[in-house]
């Protein structure tokens, strides 16, 4: 709850169905790219839902500032674990933390 | 006669926990928990009784078939109608299919088909298939703000359009809405339109009486009965069900084959190919009989009573949104927590051991009328209680804490 109050919210213009993530009960947005220098990856995200706008937090603050090779080791799902949040993962749970991180990885071998 | 509040012990998964919480089990929409008895009947059937149907002449395939088909003359009983008017499906989904599949070869592009907007989508996308290929139209009889289907304007519909079909659920598996469908067949039958009726959620509710409802079609599932899941059935007055073309083919349905020509049997065996569901069949026997030593008025008061309990429970709430008809209703709440999404709240609810659901109940349309995402559905029965209850509003009224602080 505290995590998701703390992410800003994302201008309607940037809520748009290409930064849509489907599959998930809840609406996520998400906007991956490069910041100015090219190296590190930026990313800026929101959801209507508060849980999870708090797990989309985590998700982010995982991948910021990293280069996209870097990232492309990250093993969401072992943080998670760690995290003991790993439920939240579960296919059945519909919300999408799954689909993020998916989606994440899929961006990220396209560069 | 037993005590109504008693019978929750004989169901053994409600005194399981959920994580470190004991579960408040909300769900009976979705699918009702099941009596020992129904646990009990499929164990016997596997590990003593295991045989095919209608096959071999042995003992035990002989007195399998004959209990099988037992559970047929009981749920006929149930019903108020005769054993040859029923068919074994596997769902209600799988019995609206077999009926819309089966009505679109004599529909044309003039033909109007009437839905309500309370339908399930299992009442609405097989209906959508029959117009697209037959040319026939839809028209959907429509609810008020509160989600409450418009009876005057439903009757006026079915009288004016004069509808080749009229489709309509017995209770909303979303709101919990007791449609008037003794009104609305009475006034589809005098226009001659064939009437199917979608008695799901009223099957275990409401124990409907179909030979003075004198509908066409109904259908239903058995693990919304306290039945095993896999199982539903399908009711149809002979002559109409029989009329039907067949919808599966293959082994039990035929007469005589040869390689260039089939005839096939009558309805029920026409409708049934394949090995079915024998242990369903069997463990829907048992939830039958048990379903059945429950005096139907007792249950009815009981389930009533917990409804308008919760009811007013919710109402207590400030912010708290409740859709739906609040006074004939089979004990199923939809609600929202002003602007918050159900999905943060079904969570944190879980996190209590309360079991609910949440999303759009596979009614889209519905939600979209009322201009909403989706909401919290409470779905009761009656092996539920006051404790749950309040349980739940309190775990409701720490979940809004948890928000709102
Ligand atoms: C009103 C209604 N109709 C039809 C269905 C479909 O039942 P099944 O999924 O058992 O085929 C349901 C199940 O949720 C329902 O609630």
């Amino acid at each position: 709850m505290l995590l998701a109050k703390s992410l800003p919210s994302l201008p309607d213009c940037l809520k748009t169905d290409e930064a849509l993530i489907r599959g998930c009960e809840s609406k996520v947005w998400l906007h991956i790219d490069l910041d100015e220098s090219q190296h590190n990856l930026v990313l800026v995200g929101d959801s209507d839902t508060r849980i999870v706008k708090g797990l989309f937090a985590i998700v982010l603050s995982m991948y910021s500032g990293l280069t996209p090779a870097q990232a492309k080791e990250i093993d969401a799902y072992a943080e998670f674990e760690t995290l003991g949040l790993i439920k939240h993962l579960s296919p059945s749970r519909g919300n999408g933390v799954r689909a993020i991180v998916d989606t994440i990885q899929d961006k990220l071998s396209q560069w | 006669m037993n005590n109504i509040a008693e019978l929750r012990h004989d169901f053994p998964l409600l005194t399981r926990a959920v994580g470190d919480q004991p579960l408040i089990y909300l769900d009976s929409g979705a699918t009702s928990q099941k009596p020992q008895c129904v646990i009990d009947e499929i164990n016997d059937f596997y590990s003593k009784n295991n045989s095919n149907v209608h096959r071999g002449l042995h003992s035990l395939s002989e007195s399998a078939t004959s209990k099988y088909e037992q559970v047929r003359d009981k749920l006929a009983k149930y019903l108020a109608v005769s054993s040859q008017e029923i068919v074994w499906t596997s769902g209600a989904t799988e019995s609206l299919n077999i009926i819309a599949s089966g009505i679109t070869q004599s529909l044309s592009s003039n033909d109007i088909i009437l839905i309500s907007a309370l339908e399930h989508h299992a009442n609405i996308v097989p209906w959508q298939q029959a117009a697209q290929l037959s040319g026939a139209s839809i028209h959907i009889m429509p609810i008020d703000k509160y989600g409450v289907l418009d009876l005057p304007n439903a009757l006026d519909m079915i009288t004016r359009l004069k509808p080749a079909v009229v489709a309509c659920t017995h209770a909303s598996n979303t709101l919990g809405n007791i449609t008037d469908i003794k009104r609305i067949i009475g006034t589809a039958n005098q226009v001659n339109a064939t009437t199917v009726i979608d008695g799901t959620q009223a099957l275990m509710h409401l124990r409907p009486n179909l030979s003075e409802l004198k509908c066409d079609f109904y259908v239903g599932s058995a693990h919304k009965a306290l039945g095993p899941t896999g199982l539903g059935f399908l009711f149809g007055k002979y002559d109409k069900l029989n009329a039907l073309p067949v919808f599966k083919t293959g082994g039990e349905m035929i007469d005589t084959v040869s390689f260039s020509k089939t005839t096939y049997r009558n309805a029920p065996a026409k409708f049934e190919p394949g090995t079915p569901n024998i242990s369903g069949v069997l463990g829907f026997g048992a939830a039958l009989d048990y379903l059945n030593a429950i005096d139907i008025a007792r249950l009815k008061e009981y389930e009533q009573t917990l409804f308008k309990y919760c009811l007013s429970q919710l109402q207590e709430i400030p912010g708290i949104i409740i859709y739906g008809d609040m006074q004939y209703n089979i004990g199923t709440i939809s609600f929202n927590y002003r602007e918050e999404h159900h999905y943060d709240i079904a969570t944190l609810l879980n996190s209590y051991g309360v079991a609910l659901r949440s999303g759009h109940h596979c009614t889209q349309p519905l939600i979209s009328e009322l201009g909403i995402q989706g909401t919290l559905r409470v779905s009761l029965a009656f092996y539920n209680s006051h404790a749950d209850i309040d349980t739940f509003i309190t775990a409701l009224k720490n979940s809004i804490e948890l928000i709102e602080g």
